[in-house]
């Protein structure tokens, strides 16, 4: 259990943040630009103090304001990557991989140099210097660094945000691998929504220096405070459970899901596979009857739990039985279903919708 | 074999010349690294003024800095009375007041060197080394040191090169004596002074080419290979 509950004070912006998480797990930091998340993640690494508040990890509290405990950074064992990499200039990629196992001698490792540098692909980087590494390579070297000093817990600071889409391709594997590899709590910063859904067990959701909410991945994805935040482009259901047939020749992998059964496009995903999937809540027709001669694979029946409306139109919630999915219509359309709780409805959506928004998770 | 090649005047004010630029680098090194530091990590009130009166030796003619150390530190100077009642200390027309004069002429080279190696150290470095679990002194040891060393090590080059060409202030503080305070330049101004110096000034500037060629290659051979460590 990572337990967070700080205040700090800076001029023209106060961080007010508490949460509580459990590990391991990847723990989300989500949120617009100047949210906080950089300053609550320096203050879980102890770079930064609160003016009150409390940092425990497990049993230990790293910071105490109230019993005046304050661990110094350096003797935390939290590793941080940085959104900079950070490397030492002066040291070789190994230099830089030793800096840190150096002074974690003495401490049980979990984390074995040989494998991770084969996990990482730095042994062809060993003998280069930080200044003739790509960004994609630099981020992964201070990946190493910071996992060979052995932590109990793992900071990511937007480490994606300075790489361009290739790149970022190019890290987030390595990011899943050790996740699934080691079992260390991280937490991962992050502005960009599909890195949540790619890495993320738990997800904080912070905004002008608050946690508006927090809570496992799947049941956030039904909180309005974050589909205001993501916006009517990439709010929806996230889904998880387990891929029952894999993807065949029609094109169609099926997944079971609560009661029911979904079809999703899941190419190269095996049988048995835990995955989590996206449906946007744009892609979803609703319809308050069965409908035939559709092309539509997907029709999931329900009953509607809630309608809200927003500025950009009526966002309905549709209970399908042990998992809900969010539908966003008009108000025109809306106002023709005369749609209310209670009601009967079908959940309409494609199997391409799911394309793209699908990722394993650990554990298949 | 060298003081006979070159003869004993000229060979006296090599070596004395010498030990002047290296005793007055021991006189500024850790004023200029303290200042140095000031300047470059902490936002002073008097920045600025710190800022300029480390840069006066720079602009003020070399006589007027003499003169003006003279008045503080001359035997009837109040500085210079107290130090020489209660230590016995006289800097005035000595040795040591050569180099005095010759560390605060090259004061500025100095704290500039040194500033710039700080201000091109990353102070996010020291924090990636905190949360590796380096402690203050193995932080200072491992990561700020070996990046800003070959920065100050050009900065004493340059200053130490510098120090070796020092004359106005030298004269000025502590004379003309032989063997005290005759340094190449002054042993140079001496020798165009004696009608029959000729020979002995053209000695004296070819050693001191010679110098000031090797304590110049020195320091770009530092400052290279810092920006090869560096990558830039």
């Amino acid at each position: 259990m990572l337990a967070v509950n700080v205040r700090k004070a800076r001029p023209g912006f106060t961080l007010e943040a508490q949460f509580a998480a459990p590990t391991p797990g990847v723990i989300a930091l989500f949120g617009p630009s100047g949210s906080g998340k950089t300053t609550l993640v320096n203050l879980i690494s102890g770079l930064l103090a609160p003016d009150q508040g409390y940092v425990r990890l497990g049993d230990a509290a790293l910071t105490e304001t109230a019993a005046g405990i304050d661990v110094p950074p350096e003797r935390r064992h939290i590793g941080y990557v940085f959104q900079d990499a950070r490397l030492f200039p002066h040291l070789s990629v190994l230099g830089n991989l030793r800096y840190g196992a150096r002074r974690a001698r003495g401490r049980a490792a979990f984390v074995a140099f040989d494998e991770l540098v084969a996990l990482l692909g730095l042994a062809p980087l060993l003998a280069r210097r930080p200044h003739q590494l790509s960004g994609g390579e630099r981020q992964r070297v201070a990946l190493g660094r910071a996992l060979l000093s052995q932590p109990r817990l793992l900071l990511l600071d937007e480490p994606l945000a300075a790489l361009d889409a290739a790149r970022r391709e190019e890290v987030l594997p390595y990011l899943e691998a050790l996740r699934d590899r080691y079992a260390l709590p991280m937490v991962y910063v992050s502005h960009q929504f599909e890195e949540v859904l790619r890495l993320a067990t738990h997800l904080v959701l912070l905004q002008g220096g608050r946690v508006l909410a927090h809570g496992p991945v799947s049941a956030m994805s039904l909180d309005p405070a974050l589909q205001a935040v993501l916006g009517p482009d990439l709010s929806g259901t996230v889904l998880e459970g387990v891929v029952s047939r894999a993807q065949g020749p029609d094109d169609t992998a099926e997944l079971r899901l609560g009661a029911g059964t979904l079809q999703a496009s899941l190419p190269g995903v095996p049988a048995g596979a835990r995955v989590r999937l996206q449906v946007l809540a744009r892609d979803v027709i609703l319809a308050t009857q069965p409908v035939q001669g559709l092309s539509v694979r997907n029709a999931l029946p329900g009953t509607v739990r809630e309608v809200r409306s927003d500025q950009f139109g009526a966002l309905v919630t549709v209970d399908v039985g042990g998992a809900q999915v969010l539908a966003r219509i008009s108000r025109r359309a809306l106002a023709a279903l005369a749609l209310k709780p209670g009601d009967a409805a079908w959940c309409l959506f494609k199997v391409i919708s799911t394309r793209g928004h699908t990722f394993r998770l650990p554990g298949s | 074999m060298l003081s006979a090649w070159l003869g004993p005047p000229v060979a006296q004010a090599l070596w004395l010349s010498l030990a002047v630029a290296l005793r007055s680098l021991l006189f500024s090194l850790p004023v200029a690294l303290t200042v140095a530091w000031l300047l470059a990590r902490r936002r002073l009130p008097g920045r600025t003024a710190l800022d300029a009166l480390v840069h006066l030796p720079l602009v003020l003619p070399p006589v007027a800095v003499g003169y003006l150390l003279l008045l503080l530190l001359g035997t009837r100077g109040p500085l210079g009375a107290w130090l020489n009642s209660t230590f016995g200390i006289r800097l005035a027309f000595t040795t040591a007041g050569a180099a005095l004069a010759t560390a605060v002429m090259t004061f500025p080279l100095l704290v500039r060197a040194m500033r710039l190696s700080l201000e091109g150290l990353d102070p996010g470095l020291e924090e990636a080394a905190r949360t590796l679990g380096a402690s203050r002194l193995d932080r200072f040891a491992s990561v700020t040191l070996p990046l800003v060393l070959p920065g100050i090590l050009a900065g004493l080059v340059t200053a130490f090169a510098a120090g070796l060409g020092e004359f106005g202030a030298v004269i000025t503080f502590a004379a003309n004596i032989p063997g005290v305070s005759r340094t190449l330049p002054l042993a140079l101004y001496t020798a165009m002074q004696s009608p029959d110096g000729d020979a002995q000034a053209m000695q004296l500037v070819l050693v001191s080419c010679v110098l000031g060629l090797l304590g110049v290659s020195a320091a770009e051979l530092l400052a290279r290979r810092l920006r090869r460590r560096l990558g830039r």
